[in-house]
């Protein structure tokens, strides 16, 4: 039997926070660096030397630019990863730039240039013409972000003492808590990819929730949607201290394009006592065209420290974009009384591959899990779900309840469902349930005989079969999320 | 309302009908009624738009229009309702939610407005009475888990709220209890009308007793072979099929 492949995985959507407010934004100016690293661009390749000049372009302190390093010299030992289930051409590492100026060159003029299928999906999300061309990588100079928005919401925040900045900005004013934190759940050793993020990311989220705390509202990249240039090596941190609650929402249903193919974002979530966070996303990468050409790989590593007792971290996924999607959200229930949740829907058609899944590894004393995973596959989608539940000896009264749900549309789709369990303590109660169907012709007539066309019917049967995961969304996003999926499987049927 | 000429079809290979012809007109109830096996399911789905049949000689016009040229959801939206023989069900799909799109997709096609929650729902509780149907059905997946009879009540309630012009009933007695079999007549009396034509299908006698027939049909080996009027049914219930389609072959 095949290992689960390394720990998470995949790059991912949209993390960023770098000046996102007004104030934010004066203030990266300020220190000079956003400025020189819009002048700049690196030559591609990777060497110590590079680390440095990047550490010290984000004005880092001392102790950040030797963990970068110390993560670059073990990545350099290890080795590329080669998983069986997904497949793609090798990347050469030393024929990106690791520190480059937004792509504002590079990217299309104006939307003339851009794929028109993109340009209709956009218009049927509706999206508003200047976050199109956001979205599709066309410089745009307006910010069109209403400010009082964004100025209530960060009053909102700083009220509640809810620190939401970017990465750079964290190691620059709270570096000590990014200290504390950052790599503890996710070491810099973990995977091939993760050691390659440690050594570069430039861009990233920070959120820490002070203690007794509930965050005043949903933390959302949408507030951003004005920045939509993706970092290629992301890293966000979450803290939610004790008693703290926190909802973050992640990505956004537009697809995007990026020049950059490669994605290895990181993603860490801890809990102290009692706190709760609750991360959602909603994942919509270019998938590329027909034939797979021009979409991202995304290879995100995401994993949740359930630290403290009776904390909890629940993890919403929508994901239909991507040529190639790999990545396991994960939590470790190491608080007694610890629960850890993972809702995911993931659509693969054309000729998308997704290898997706989670883990659960429970530690302390009655603590619990839930995993539901709804994939659907259309066309020549490839589709593989890897659940590892794992009680480890110590975690008396330990319970999991696992729920692995497949629609095949059409027959030239697969999905494959591989659960991994392994129980060291005989007190554990585990439930597995698994199904998988096919939207038969007798459905699709039946809805036709009522006047639904087949794509209606198409749609109602698959957000019907995702319901479960769509009401852990916040009620938002889950409509957007409901629409998304109803355009992605937009002539996939037949 | 309804003309159907010299209708062949067939499955793969095997000829299905053979030469059946009917003619409906508005306000009409026509009872079908066959042995086992002789076409009349086929003759509703083939009319309904259903794949896996060829159409391979005749005619059928809804209102002049040519059905063959239609898709099924074109077909609906013309005003033919098919109450299925067997419901299918639709595991994770909301009935109510389901109802509503349908009905507006309907509305839609007809240039009427489309019709938001509260509207909707007026007009379900009103529906709901006529079929005496209890409304925590309508919370559920479509058809998921119901019982035979309320899945059958559930295809009139749709029909109800559906309003079609020619509403094609396949077998909807089959499987109801007689309380049932008589609220589920007493709803389509209800639905009777000038404008509107109903296509019977039935094996019993005894539903002709609630819903009284203009015409009755003997379908049998692909065609029509014997049509009368309500006498027909009960004749039929006291001789069988096989006198008629006896004579037909002598
Ligand atoms: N998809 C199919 N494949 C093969 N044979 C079929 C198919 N559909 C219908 N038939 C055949 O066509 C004939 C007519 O079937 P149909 O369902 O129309 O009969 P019916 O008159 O409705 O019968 P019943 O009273 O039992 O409902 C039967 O012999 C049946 O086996
Ligand atoms: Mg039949």
């Amino acid at each position: 039997m095949s290992a689960i492949p390394a720990e998470a995985t995949t790059a991912e959507e949209k993390v960023e926070t770098t000046g996102q407010y007004d104030e934010l934004v004066n203030a990266g100016y300020e220190h000079g660096f956003i400025t020189e690293i819009e002048s700049e661009t690196l030559p591609p390749g990777l060497d110590e030397g590079v680390i440095r000049t990047i550490s010290a372009r984000k004005g880092e302190p001392e102790w950040m630019t030797e963990w970068r390093l110390a993560a670059y010299r073990k990545w350099l030992e290890m080795p590329t990863p080669n998983w069986a289930s997904v497949h793609y051409p090798p990347i050469d590492y030393q024929s990106i730039s690791y520190f480059s100026a937004p792509k504002k060159k590079d990217g299309p003029k104006s939307l003339d240039e851009v794929d028109p299928a993109l340009l209709e999906t956009y218009e049927k999300l509706g999206i508003p013409i200047e976050e199109q061309k956001a979205l599709a990588g066309v410089a745009v100079d307006a910010v069109f972000d209403s400010v009082s928005v964004a100025t209530t919401f960060r009053e909102k925040l700083h009220e509640a003492g809810v620190i939401f900045c970017s990465i750079s900005e964290a190691l620059q004013e709270y570096p000590e808590l990014v200290q504390k934190y950052i790599g503890t759940v996710v070491p810099p050793t973990d995977n091939f990819y993760v050691g390659l993020n440690s050594a570069v990311f430039t861009d990233g989220t920070f959120v820490y929730v002070p203690k007794n705390t509930r965050c005043p509202m949903e933390l959302s990249t949408y507030f951003r949607i004005n920045e939509a240039k993706t970092g290629q090596f992301e890293r966000t941190l979450i803290v939610a201290d004790e008693g703290s609650y926190v909802s973050y929402l992640e990505g956004c249903t537009a697809p995007q394009r990026d020049e950059n193919q490669l994605h290895a974002a990181v993603v860490e979530l801890i809990a102290l006592d009692d706190a709760e966070i609750k991360y959602s996303t909603v994942q919509n990468w270019y998938p590329g065209d027909e034939n797979g050409k021009g979409g991202i790989y995304n290879f995100v590593t995401k994993r949740g420290d359930c630290r403290g007792a009776r904390s909890k971290i629940s993890w919403t996924q929508v994901e239909t974009g991507s040529a190639i999607t790999w990545k396991y959200p994960s939590c470790i229930l190491r608080g007694d009384d610890s629960v850890g949740e993972f809702y995911s829907v993931a659509v693969t058609k054309g000729m998308q591959q997704a290898d997706t899944g989670t883990k659960m590894i429970h530690l302390g004393k009655n603590t619990s899990s839930t995993i539901v995973s709804k994939g659907i596959s259309a066309q020549h989608g490839q589709q593989a779900y890897r659940g590892l539940v794992r009680i480890a000896g110590k975690a008396e009264g330990a319970r999991n309840h696992t729920q692995c749900d497949s629609l095949l549309i059409g027959d030239q789709s697969a999905a494959h469902t591989f659960p991994y369990i392994e129980v060291k303590n005989p007190s554990a109660k585990m439930e597995h349930e698994a199904t998988t169907s096919k939207i038969s012709e007798d459905q699709l007539f039946y809805c036709r005989a009522r006047g639904l066309t087949e794509e209606d019917a198409v749609s109602m049967i698959v957000n019907g079969f995702c319901k479960e995961v769509f009401n852990e969304l916040p009620m938002e996003f889950a409509v957007e999320a409901q629409k998304l999926l109803s355009i992605s499987l937009e002539g996939a049927v037949g | 309302m309804l003309s159907v000429k010299g209708l062949k079809a067939s499955v793969g290979d095997e000829p299905i009908l053979k030469g059946l012809d009917l003619e409906v007109k508005p306000g009409e109830v026509h009872a079908i009624m066959g042995p086992n096996g002789s076409g009349k399911s086929t003759f509703a789905h083939v009319l309904s738009g259903r794949e896996g049949y060829e159409v391979t000689g005749g005619s059928a016009e809804l209102d002049g229009e040519d059905l063959f040229e239609l898709e099924p959801e074109e077909r609906a939206r013309l005003g033919l309702f098919l109450a299925f023989q067997y419901p299918v069900e639709l595991p994770g799909v909301n009935n109510m939610y389901f109802l509503k799109a349908a009905l507006n997709a309907i509305r839609k096609s007809r240039g009427e407005e489309e019709l938001d929650a509260v509207s909707f729902m007026r007009l379900m509780k009103e529906k709901l009475k006529i079929l005496h149907l209890d409304d925590s059905l309508l919370k559920r997946p479509v058809n998921f888990g119901f019982s035979g009879g309320e899945k059958k009540r559930n295809e009139i309630f749709q029909m109800a709220l559906l309003e079609p012009k020619l509403a094609i009933l396949d077998e909807t007695d089959s499987g109801l209890d007689i309380d049932a079999l008589r609220i589920v007549a007493d709803g389509v009396n209800a639905l009777r009308s000038p404008e509107r034509s109903m296509i019977v299908v039935t094996h019993y006698q005894r539903l002709l007793d609630y819903i009284q027939p203009d015409h009755v049909h003997v379908l049998a080996k692909g065609r029509i072979i014997r049509s009368g009027g309500k006498e027909l049914a009960l004749e039929l219930e006291e001789k069988g099929y096989g006198w008629i389609v006896e004579g037909e072959a002598a």
